[in-house]
């Protein structure tokens, strides 16, 4: 028999690929049960104010339509803000759909119609007669920044700590150095996009019990936010979600096409299907406009001697979303005099979300500009100013890395593009009648872990079942899970099955933040060890004592047989076991919990370094990123097929951020205007050149059992800000607002 | 989205009278303007008339005149690929390959191509105030965002732009629309056909009430060894032109016999200047004229607060443009700058 090969580290394809590709995997929108009923939800059309009168006798007039829900006859829900508070709620009263006349933003959900087929509660929804009384807005956030005010403290606040405290005196150290640069930033709000619409079927299975198929990043979020508000009982509500197809943060939070379901499926007692159509996927959360100023100095070793770093983001009036945009500066670079800074602007907007690698894609395109900059007028090379400042404590909070493999990713990245080559001189590279320009950034990650449960089977036919309540939001989760079980029983893939995206399963977290693989992966290794040792035990008290004498250290798990590691003639398979045990299959479930003593003594991050090469038609300022390179340290790495797709998402999406994307906001009117991937530009290929991705090694034994500290997010990061440092180096020219139209090189 | 009658037509004649049945009746041909309109709900036909399967107009071929004919219901992407318009009228190939994107071309139309609807996002939004959708209602794009609105052309009442890249190419080329209507038939000259808004924005172009295109004509003359098209927007493709230009040039040696210069993304039609075409005429081709004929064409452009840009990109797109058509081999797919 060949020996065991191990499955962590394999280029596994994503299991679920082919059906996904033929159309067979189900979405949360596409289950059809006997007797579903269509919900099409109205909107808001003002910004703010109330609602004088609705009217909704012509669409209920009509043969088909079997209710209007508003804020007039919706069933009496729950009282307290914390009934509706979800797992990524920030501190604040969580929107309430339908809860009273009041409209807090444009597009707010007001009505919902609920109709035998879609196309007749869509066309229902237009025969509403509502009067609103309108009042001032304001959703500007530029001309607002004079009311920014620190944010709120709450549980949020955990995983995304406040700006750390000033250290040394900044403004003293920034007059006294001889390099000084300061800058100020914008980026417009964007929306996530994914191109699944957001759909709940909830399936009404009576007496007060649900089966719900959610477009979710937490099926138990969903779960407890449905029983919460409608006062179920949490084991009669079961939200499954198999699928999802994209996120990206914005199904971290439940949103409102669920509560419209389930309070439709409640009242009627049918099953409802509630889709958003790509308009009203522009209605709920999103990544906030920000506005930014930084403010770096060095001495003329290029020594970084100060750093103060200011952002201003937006939010909405009921509920006070943070992300991380200026911690990370310090992380990286330890100067001795910071001054971090982080407000809010209350407007008339829907609360923001976490998309992408929030903040940090945000503040770190400010930070990585602003250090090219310095760098200019250093008249130092921007890679070195990196390997001079470079630090292996995080300076911010006085602790160690797990593990900071940075400097290789300068190193490898450097090499393989070639950074070398570049001319540091802004304008002085060409190709044809095309300026060329190289630039750097770094990129940099938090690696966390939350505490979660998994749940192991083992049955008569040697195959082993792994369950946990974890979505697979399209990053591979499923393949991933697969390969770790798969390793700690020896087992081929084929013969593992992990069954996920359903709320009756062990507890996991909400997927995002590139905290998945180590919180879910930990919990199944630590099953999966369990199991080793749960079936060992049984081995070793089969008639015929295999394995007398020996210990679990003595024995090695390889294709469904337990062997004596010295000895492989002596061995016994996992049907055998299971014989032993009364032909009963084994079971057993393990909490996995992070071992915070341990891990606050060390700061815990993954590391990128990005080279990009642009190429700027100089007459008519277009612009494309014609290379990239992307070298990531992010510890162990699962499965690096799925590992690099995730990468390789988050440069395109850079390259999006830096050049293309954009929500685009009348602040006379209040709301957005291009709410359709028509107008809402993403890359197409024709925009998308050559990218390279590394892995560099890295170990780390503190983050997690595994080793890994997550690759989600960290692929975005660094791009926006090498992009804008390669324009500047081509051109000269310094455009601190994304995305830039290539009208802003003209 | 409103209930409709589909009805299917069998002959040009069987569609005039189905449409003149009384009611709000719209024809229906790839239906990727008109659906996109009826489900975001701006207009509310009662009748559809389906022109797909009317017998005739399906074709194209060569004219007594040494020209060439594009049936109306032709899609875009047949006729882009068709060895006729690809070796006789390369520049209206490239223009509509710059359009849209595969998926769309192949349903969209010739007819419908002329006929779509602008793409200002207040005209796609109902509960904003706009003239077109709304005459009388105001213009919202004047006060708020209008980086991708006209500079050319405008009124009080509207700025928007008419977004085909197609009929840049067929403004240049002179081509000559056919129509068929309840009084007969009649032939509009391709500068005649759209419109300028005036004080009238929510007409588009000279086509009577339900009168239908059945063919675009083209002259004998395809511009075909000295021919460019341009398009300059926020994406490499699937983005509608911020600026486009088309150009044909006849050549004598380095000596400009004749020369078409069409713009798109800048007005309410596809803008052509004769007076600069004129100017070109017998001037040898290089930048130099080609910017004088530049400025001839922006006279009298004004921008507004997010697309006075236009003016100068237009005028360096202008001549950009007219040096690639010197050098048609260098061209890029997707009608991106080279040269
Ligand atoms: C996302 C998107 C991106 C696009 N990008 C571009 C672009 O970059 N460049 C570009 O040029 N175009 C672009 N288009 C527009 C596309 O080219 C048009 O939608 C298409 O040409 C319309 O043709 P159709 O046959 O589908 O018309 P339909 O939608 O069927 O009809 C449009 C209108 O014309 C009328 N009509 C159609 N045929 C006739 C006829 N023979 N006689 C009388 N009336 C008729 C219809 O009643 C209707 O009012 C884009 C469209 C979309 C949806
Ligand atoms: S520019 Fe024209 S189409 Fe746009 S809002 Fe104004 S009137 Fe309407």
């Amino acid at each position: 028999m060949e020996p065991y090969k191990s499955q962590i580290g394999q280029p596994v394809s994503r299991l679920e690929g082919h059906l996904k590709v033929t159309g067979t995997a189900r979405y949360a929108g596409d289950y059809s049960v006997p007797g579903l009923l269509y919900g099409y939800v109205i909107n808001s059309t003002i910004t703010k104010g109330k609602i004088i009168s609705f009217d909704t006798s012509r669409a209920k007039a009509l043969p088909g339509v079997l209710e209007v829900f508003t804020h007039e006859n919706r069933p009496s829900l729950a009282w307290f803000d914390l009934q509706y508070a979800d797992m990524d709620a920030p501190p604040g009263s969580p929107f309430r759909p339908l809860q009273d006349a009041d409209i807090l933003y444009n597009g707010q959900p007001i009505g919902l119609v609920v109709a035998e087929t879609f196309e007749l509660a869509r066309y229902a929804a237009t025969l509403m007669d509502i009067e609103y009384e309108e009042e001032a807005f304001d959703t500007d956030l530029r001309s607002q920044q004079h009311l920014a005010r620190s944010p709120k403290i709450g549980m949020a606040t955990m995983l995304k700590p406040l700006p750390p405290k000033p250290k040394g005196n900044f403004e003293k150290a920034f007059n006294a150095s001889p390099n000084q640069v300061s800058a100020e930033f914008f980026h417009g709000t964007e929306h996530h996009n994914p191109l699944e619409l957001f759909a709940t079927t909830t399936v009404y299975e009576g007496k007060g019990k649900l089966t719900i198929y959610d477009k979710t990043q937490g099926t138990i979020n969903s779960q407890m936010y449905v029983a919460n508000i409608f006062g179920l009982k949490f084991k009669n509500v079961r939200v499954i979600s198999p699928y999802v197809g994209g996120a990206f943060g914005s199904a971290l939070r439940p949103q409102y096409q669920l509560f419209l379901s389930v309070m439709a499926a409640l009242k009627l007692e049918r099953s409802v299907l509630v889709t958003l159509d790509r308009h009203q996927m522009f209605t709920f959360g999103h990544r906030p406009p920000t506005v930014q100023r930084t403010r770096f100095s060095a001495d003329n070793n290029g020594i970084i001697t100060a750093l103060n770093h200011l952002a201003i983001g937006e939010t909405s009036r009921f509920e006070d979303y943070t992300e991380v945009v200026v911690n990370w500066s310090h992380m990286l670079y330890p100067a001795a005099n910071t001054l971090m800074q982080y407000k809010l602007v209350e407007l008339d907007v829907y609360s923001p979300l976490d998309m992408r690698a929030p903040g940090g894609v945000t503040g770190m395109h400010a930070i990585e500009s602003t250090i090219d900059e310095l760098a200019h007028k250093s008249k130092i090379d921007p890679l070195q100013l990196r390997l001079t400042n470079y630090t292996e404590i995080d300076v911010s909070l006085n602790r160690p890395y797990s593990s900071k493999e940075l400097r290789e990713c300068y190193l490898q990245g450097a090499e393989k593009f070639g950074w070398d080559k570049r001319n540091p001189e802004p304008r002085s590279m060409r190709r044809g009648n095309k300026l060329v320009g190289y630039g750097m950034a770094t990129g940099i990650w938090e690696a966390n872990q939350l505490p979660a449960k998994a749940e192991a089977i083992l049955t008569g036919d040697g195959k082993l079942k792994i369950n946990s309540a974890v979505t697979d939001i399209g990053t591979g989760t499923l393949t991933v899970m697969t390969q770790i079980a798969a390793d700690e029983l020896g087992l081929p893939v084929e013969d593992v099955e992990f069954a996920y995206g359903d709320s009756k399963k062990p507890f996991a977290p909400i997927q995002g933040g590139s905290f998945t693989v180590s919180t879910v992966g930990s919990a199944v290794k630590a099953v999966g060890a369990a199991m080793r040792k749960k079936l060992f035990s049984i081995a070793k008290k089969m008639k015929g004592g295999v394995f007398d004498g020996t210990d679990l250290r003595d024995v090695s798990f390889e294709g469904g047989r337990i062997f004596i590691t010295n000895n492989r003639s002596r061995s016994v398979s996992f049907q055998e076991i299971i014989v032993a045990n009364d032909n009963k299959p084994v079971k057993l479930s393990k909490f996995s919990v992070p071992s915070i003593l341990k891990l606050k003594k060390y700061s815990r991050a993954a590391h990128s370094a990005v080279f990009v090469e642009v190429e700027v038609d100089e007459e008519l300022g277009v612009i494309n990123v014609t290379r990239a390179v992307t070298a990531v340290a992010a510890g162990k790495i699962i499965n690096p097929k799925t590992a690099r797709s995730q990468i390789l998402g988050g440069m395109i999406w850079g390259i999006s951020k830096a050049l293309r994307e954009e929500t685009i906001q009348d602040d006379g009117l209040g709301k957005y205007m291009n709410q359709n991937l028509s107008e809402y530009h993403i890359p197409v290929h024709a925009d998308i050149h050559e990218l390279d991705v590394i892995f560099v090694d890295e170990k780390d034994t503190v983050v997690n059992e595994l080793g890994t500290k997550g690759v989600g997010e960290i692929g975005i990061v660094g791009m926006p800000p090498a992009i804008t440092n390669a324009i500047f180096n081509a051109t000269g020219k310094r455009i601190n607002q994304l995305p830039i139209h290539f009208d802003m090189l003209l | 989205m409103n209930n409709f009658t589909y009805k299917r037509a069998e002959s040009i004649e069987d569609a005039l009278a189905q449409n003149s049945s009384g009611g709000n009746s719209s024809y229906l041909a790839g239906g990727t303007n008109l659906v996109d309109l009826m489900k975001y709900d701006l207009t509310r036909p009662d009748t559809l008339v389906d022109l797909n399967r009317v017998d005739g107009h399906h074709e194209i071929y060569e004219t007594p005149e040494g020209g060439l004919l594009l049936g109306a219901f032709v899609t875009n992407a047949d006729t882009a690929w068709h060895p006729s318009v690809e070796e006789r009228y390369p520049l209206l190939s490239k223009a509509i390959l710059a359009g849209a994107s595969a998926q769309i071309r192949n349903m969209a139309t010739n007819g419908g191509n002329l006929l779509q609807r602008t793409r200002c996002y207040y005209f796609y939004d109902a509960n904003v105030p706009c003239n077109k959708r709304e005459p009388g209602s105001g213009c919202s794009a004047i006060p708020g965002y209008n980086r991708i609105m006209a500079i050319l052309g405008t009124s009080e009442s509207c700025i928007a732009v008419f977004p085909s890249d197609m009929c840049v190419g067929l403004a240049a080329l002179d081509a000559t629309v056919h129509v068929e209507g309840p009084t007969g038939s009649r032939s509009i000259p391709f500068a005649d056909f759209h419109r300028l808004p005036g004080d009238t924005p929510e007409i588009d172009n000279t086509l009577l009430p339900g009168e239908i295109i059945t063919g675009i004509e083209l002259p004998a003359n395809g511009f075909s060894k000295n021919y460019s098209y341009l398009k300059l927007r926020d994406r490499n493709s699937y983005a509608f032109a911020l600026v486009s230009v088309a150009t044909g040039l006849e050549l004598d040696g380095n000596v400009i016999r004749e020369a078409r210069i069409a713009l798109g993304g800048v007005a309410h039609k596809p803008w052509r200047v004769r007076e600069a075409e004129e100017f070109l005429a017998g001037k040898t081709a290089d930048s130099v004229h080609f910017g004088q004929a530049a400025e001839i064409i922006l006279r009298g452009a004004v921008g507004f607060p997010h697309n006075a840009f236009k003016i100068e990109l237009a005028k360096r797109a202008i001549v950009r443009n007219c040096m690639m058509a010197l050098n048609p081999e260098s061209q890029l797919p997707g009608a991106q700058p080279s040269v």
